[in-house]
């Protein structure tokens, strides 16, 4: 049961983290590899929330959230708008090349020596006893909350809103959209928003559970084994890969050799992209468009 | 720099030669004299980084064959570098093995490595082939990982320097002259590679592969060969590195080791050989550079904490200025230069173009 607990722990983070990715592949076609640094952004604007301005956990958790969606509006703005029109593989250097300077930046401002937000913001995180012998940190459950509520609100924002169907939209055919009358630079910017907030959600929790230092990039690196098993333009797609992915590392953990499930991903990973390139719940077109 | 007035070819054979006129030819024979003449002046600093940077040469070249002839995209390099080095390591450590085997060996296991990490190349682009070669590394480096952790080399396996015509090879200055010939291979070996079929058929296939098919060249064949090539180089600097280090830990070749040598081939400027060896000079140069830069301004000491952190955002921004601003990249603007200065008073390039 404690495997289960923390099986479906895992999925969620995985999850959270996953549809960044498939926001920003599904309205712009990059997939973008800065997202691991874009999660440590958020987790660090909740430490200064709380070491500067010693807001108390709620108010600390919203304003960092409004502020990574600046930021992700910002990485847009300043950066990938240049790039419409280039391709796809320049876009995902420039994205790489951004993912290096954001670590680099983070560092000087806020050193890399691992950091506790949960202490910043005088949070506490018990641990949650759930019947049983299972017992997982509060935290974990925060994980599988926002995952639950985030993907929600993403299938109702796309389904439900002139928003939510602009990018689609322009995810589908950027050209027709243009001529349809919608500008592509709004949607483009929000996906890349909504992304740095989601991505910055995840990294405040992990980092709750687990502080903060460089090693958060790595999961962010580690997670696009699930948004490629599940089909990069897929949100549905990115939950069964999450799960996918999150089981087979957690099975690698219990049954092989800890080491092993830092690879298991890569190797499921290599498994789909053999058997499936376009992943479970991709379009199958994609790959020609790449 | 005198180059061939305008376009006077007659022949296929005249556009196939490397070096054009007599000046070029003294010209290389100056830059030849010089880079022989360094280690007579020169530190043992200047040595060691003069080392790093023909050992990024090499591995730059292979990923330029790859990426930016053949179009192919490696987010795998720094594994292939692993898998040369661990070879290279492991047969020291295991059989005792002199050189003359581990070399061939390593560049056999690369070759073979290209092989595998080139298989998905025919199933996959751009993107996907990226992600897959990343997940390679990985591999890789978790292998690595296991033997060092089985075999109780936790903290790196250690490699004796190698013997040639039975003296050590141990003196900077000696190492510079080798790794010096090893690069002239290198670069000549890619130089005559472009110009035959194989080159050819390289560059068709990265501008169109389906147009490339339909010429008739082989996409499977050329996309294979361009993985196979370029890995066995790169396991062979990866070789070369380990017998310079004295050492093979894979914690060296981390994912940043392929960034950087992606930052070369970027910077150098896609598609070119000239490139490929100024981005290994840059990139190589750059830490140094940084470092530098903060002596003379006497902000080293106020700073002295953040040296590595200033490394990694500046070098995060002059990547990123590159892709933005510059993609051509240093061949580039080396080539602008050239034509501004050759063609001054006048502005366009003439006919014959390119390099």
């Amino acid at each position: 049961m404690q495997l289960l607990a923390n099986y479906l722990t895992l999925a969620a983070l995985y999850a959270l983290i996953a549809c960044g990715y498939v926001l920003v592949y599904r309205v712009s076609r990059v997939l973008t590899l800065a997202h691991g640094e874009v999660m440590m952004v958020g987790a660090y604007l909740l430490l200064t929330m709380g070491t500067l301005f010693h807001l108390p956990p709620l108010p600390a958790f919203i304003a960092a959230l409004l502020m990574s969606l600046v930021v992700g509006l910002a990485i847009y703005w300043m950066v990938m708008r240049r790039m419409a029109g280039e391709t796809v593989f320049a876009a995902v250097l420039v994205t790489i090349a951004l993912g290096i300077l954001l670590r680099g930046a983070m560092a000087l401002v806020w050193t890399p020596r691992l950091q506790y937000p949960a202490e910043a913001i005088a949070m506490e995180n018990p641990s949650v006893a759930l019947g049983g012998s299972v017992a997982v940190s509060q935290a974990s459950l925060l994980i599988i909350a926002s995952a639950v509520l985030v993907y929600g609100g993403l299938f109702l924002f796309f389904r439900h809103t002139t928003w939510g169907v602009r990018m689609r939209a322009v995810g589908e055919n950027p050209r027709l959209a243009a001529q349809r009358g919608i500008a592509p630079h709004g949607p483009l910017a929000l996906a890349w928003g909504i992304a740095a907030l989601t991505g910055g959600l995840a990294g405040m929790l992990l980092s709750i559970d687990t502080g903060i230092d460089e090693a958060m990039a790595i999961i962010g690196l580690k997670t696009f084994p699930v948004v490629l098993v599940g089909g990069l333009d897929s949100l549905s797609g990115a939950i069964i890969g999450a799960l996918v992915v999150a089981g087979a590392e957690i099975l690698a953990i219990y049954y092989v050799d800890p080491l092993v499930a830092d690879v298991a991903p890569f190797l499921v990973l290599l498994a789909i992209l053999m058997v499936r390139p376009w992943g479970l719940f991709g379009t199958r077109e994609e790959l020609d468009r790449v | 720099m005198a180059r061939a007035s305008g376009y006077l070819k007659t022949g296929y054979g005249q556009q196939l030669v490397l070096v054009e006129t007599r000046m070029q030819w003294m010209l290389l024979a100056l830059l030849a004299a010089a880079l022989l003449a360094l280690p007579l002046f020169a530190s043992f600093f200047l040595l060691d980084l003069a080392g790093q940077i023909f050992l990024a040469v090499i591995g730059a070249v292979a990923l330029m064959l790859l990426t930016g002839i053949a179009g192919q995209v490696s987010l795998g390099h720094a594994g292939l570098l692993a898998a040369g080095a661990l070879v290279t390591g492991i047969l020291t450590q295991e059989a005792g093995a002199p050189f003359w085997i581990t070399l061939p060996a390593a560049t056999i296991a690369g070759a073979l490595l290209g092989l595998l990490f080139g298989l998905p190349s025919l199933r996959l682009k751009g993107l996907y082939l990226g992600i897959s070669t990343l997940a390679l590394h990985f591999i890789v480096v978790f292998l690595g990982q296991e033997y060092e952790t089985i075999r109780g080399f936790s903290t790196g396996i250690s490699v004796h320097p190698p013997r040639i015509f039975g003296c050590e090879l141990y003196d900077p200055a000696a190492w510079y002259y080798v790794l010096l010939a090893f690069d002239v291979v290198v670069v000549l070996f890619a130089l005559n590679l472009l110009r035959s079929r194989t080159g050819r058929a390289w560059r068709a296939v990265h501008e169109r592969d389906v147009v490339a098919e339909a010429l008739g060249v082989s996409v499977f064949r050329a996309k294979l060969s361009a993985f196979v090539i370029s890995s066995a180089l790169t396991a062979l600097a990866g070789a070369v590195f380990s017998y310079y280090r004295g050492f093979v830990s894979v914690e060296a070749f981390s994912l940043f080791v392929t960034i950087q040598y992606v930052a070369m081939v970027i910077i150098g400027g896609l598609g070119s050989i000239l490139g490929a060896i100024l981005g290994a000079i840059f990139v190589t140069m750059f830490p140094y550079a940084i470092e530098a830069a903060l002596e003379t301004t006497g902000l080293a000491a106020a700073l002295a904490g953040y040296v590595f952190a200033i490394n990694y955002a500046l070098f995060g921004l002059v990547m990123l200025a590159f892709l933005l601003f510059e993609p051509d990249g240093l061949a580039g603007i080396w080539r602008r230069l050239r034509d501004y200065f050759f063609l001054w008073p006048f502005r366009k390039t003439p006919l014959a173009g390119g390099e």
